[in-house]
């Protein structure tokens, strides 16, 4: 998949993301991150999965530059232009949506590009509504539009879909899908949801008390289904790596 | 205690024959508003002291006729006392306001956004803030001497500690995830400044701005009786010399104006600034 090359990155030939050894902890007791390793190819969708206090925000944050008061050790390199969407759209109220998707951006053309990227997420027109006046969906339609508009080497997303009502979740994996398939940044998506992961990512990986438990390659091709017997065996898997029972899960279905 | 229960029949509509066996209590809350109602204490206050005056209970020099106040107000229009003496007022508490809102606005941005700050600044303030800025006047006159400057920086003292407080407080309040978001961005100073700090706070600085208002208002009446050879303060301390509670009377009018004009102007410009918010003011 990684073959659509950043031209930006022509300098260094190397993966998107380099992490080594990486140690993080908030207290003495105990690390949340215990000398991890990870790479991330250059146009690579990695999703990241693990139990609550596994680590996964911490390697988010890690990543983003956002980890300055923890103490820690170990190697992360990450490309130049790195965006983040976060849990909750994090639009600032007070900024028309137009205004916040081209936060901090300089140039000209900075507005006709947000505007662009509002069109290409489904929100043209809207550019001049109040981020109250939009639906949670659409709030974060458009802190992806603000993320893309930067044009990312490596696109951050910590559970962006976590608050979305079922319905809407399944409109912005679509969404997401689309996107990346226009622009081919590295994506690293933190998730709870197994089925999720599955459905988007070209490869998971679940987090384990701090290190990469497994690294496992989905290869089910482009159109995904749960009703598929290798998607059902890969989450049995994953589940099974998160310490979910699997009669319960069958008991289910 | 026992609750009036009432055999109420409905009232009115096609359903008279209908009895009603519900229990229907009594109303506790005041009740839906009387349309108008707002005026009428003050149109009777106004109507009292007419009959007052009218029937010779009120004596004039204890307080003149409402009619005598408003011709001695047409008089002190037109021969250009009143326009001459409001302009210097309300250029003086304009000073004040303007000097204080800006020193204020300065000293809770640096306090606000810097810890070393914080660490000079508040403290100084919160002292300033025990002490009333109308008690530091003997101080000032001993500075200043009587004239403009000294009433310029009482009203400016006076000012600045609401806007600060805050101001200050709409800033520290601001969600701290706006300040991440802001370095994911890449914000500067400046932009982060301009974007996120000053409309974070802006609510607060508002709610500081209408309290400014008052107490520039109060400072102007205090500092323009003592030893003030011009405006509306002059003019009140003056009729009060020779007697003429006409001209007092329209001086207070004046002031009560002036603060209704500048408390609508300030909360027209809340609405208008505040747009953004969906609050239970608004909705």
């Amino acid at each position: 998949m990684a073959t659509h090359a950043g031209e930006s990155l022509t300098a260094s030939e190397g993966p998107a993301v380099r992490v080594e050894g990486l140690r993080r902890s908030f207290s003495e007791a105990g690390g949340v991150l215990n000398g991890l390793d990870l790479t991330i190819e250059r146009g690579e969708f990695v999703a990241l999965i693990g139990r609550s206090g596994s680590g996964k925000s911490t390697l988010l944050r890690a990543l983003a530059g956002l980890d300055r008061s923890v103490s820690g050790s170990g190697v992360v390199e990450v490309p130049e232009r790195v965006s983040v969407v976060f849990q909750d759209s994090r639009l600032l109220p007070w900024r028309r949506v137009l205004d916040n998707v081209v936060l901090g951006l300089s140039g000209a053309d900075a507005r006709a590009r947000g505007l662009e990227a509002l069109a290409e997420v489904g929100l043209g027109g809207r550019d001049q509504a109040w981020p109250h006046q939009l639906s949670g969906g659409e709030q974060q339609r458009a802190a992806l539009a603000r993320s893309l508009v930067r044009d990312p080497q490596l696109l951050l997303a910590d559970e962006p879909f976590g608050a979305l009502d079922a319905l809407t979740r399944i409109k912005m994996h679509k969404l997401l899908e689309n996107l990346y398939a226009a622009h081919h940044p590295a994506i690293l998506l933190v998730t709870h949801d197994v089925d999720e992961a599955i459905t988007l990512a070209d490869r998971v990986i679940v987090l384990v008390d701090g290190v990469v438990g497994s690294d496992i390659r989905i290869d089910l091709g482009a159109t995904r289904s749960p009703g598929d017997p290798r998607f059902a065996s890969l989450r049995a898997q994953m589940l099974a790596e998160l310490g979910v029972v699997e009669s319960v899960e069958e008991e289910v279905a | 205690m026992a609750t009036t229960a009432v055999e109420a029949p409905i009232v009115g509509a096609a359903s008279e024959k209908v009895t009603d066996k519900r229990v229907v209590r009594r109303r506790l809350g005041p009740g839906p508003r009387i349309p108008g109602t707002l005026w009428i204490g003050p149109v009777l206050l106004l109507g009292l002291w007419s009959l007052a005056s009218a029937t010779g209970v009120l004596d004039p020099r204890t307080l003149s006729e409402p009619w005598v106040v408003v011709e001695t107000a047409q008089r002190l229009i037109a021969d250009g006392r009143l326009p001459e003496a409001l302009a210097t007022s309300a250029y003086r508490a304009a000073l004040g306001l303007v000097i204080g809102v800006g020193v204020g606005l300065a000293l809770a941005l640096v306090s606000g956004l810097s810890r070393v700050g914080e660490a000079l600044i508040d403290g100084p303030v919160q002292v300033k803030r025990a002490i009333p800025s109308l008690a530091l006047m003997p101080l000032l006159i001993l500075w200043l001497g009587i004239g403009e400057p000294m009433k310029v920086i009482t009203i400016a003292l006076g000012v600045l500690i609401p806007i600060y407080i805050h101001t200050h407080n709409g800033l520290r309040g601001i969600d701290s995830r706006y300040a991440e978001l802001a370095e994911t961005v890449s914000l500067g100073r400046g932009a982060f400044v301009r974007h996120v700090v000053l409309p974070g706070a802006a609510p607060g600085f508002l709610l500081g701005l209408r309290f400014a208002v008052l107490n520039a208002l109060l400072a102007l009446v205090v500092v323009e009786q003592v030893n003030a050879t011009s405006g509306i303060g002059h003019m009140i301390t003056l009729a009060s010399s020779y007697g003429q509670t006409e001209i007092i009377v329209v001086g207070l009018v004046v002031y009560a104006l002036l603060g209704l004009v500048a408390d609508g102007i300030v909360r027209f410009t809340e609405g208008k600034a505040l747009a953004w918010r969906r609050t239970l003011e608004s909705h």
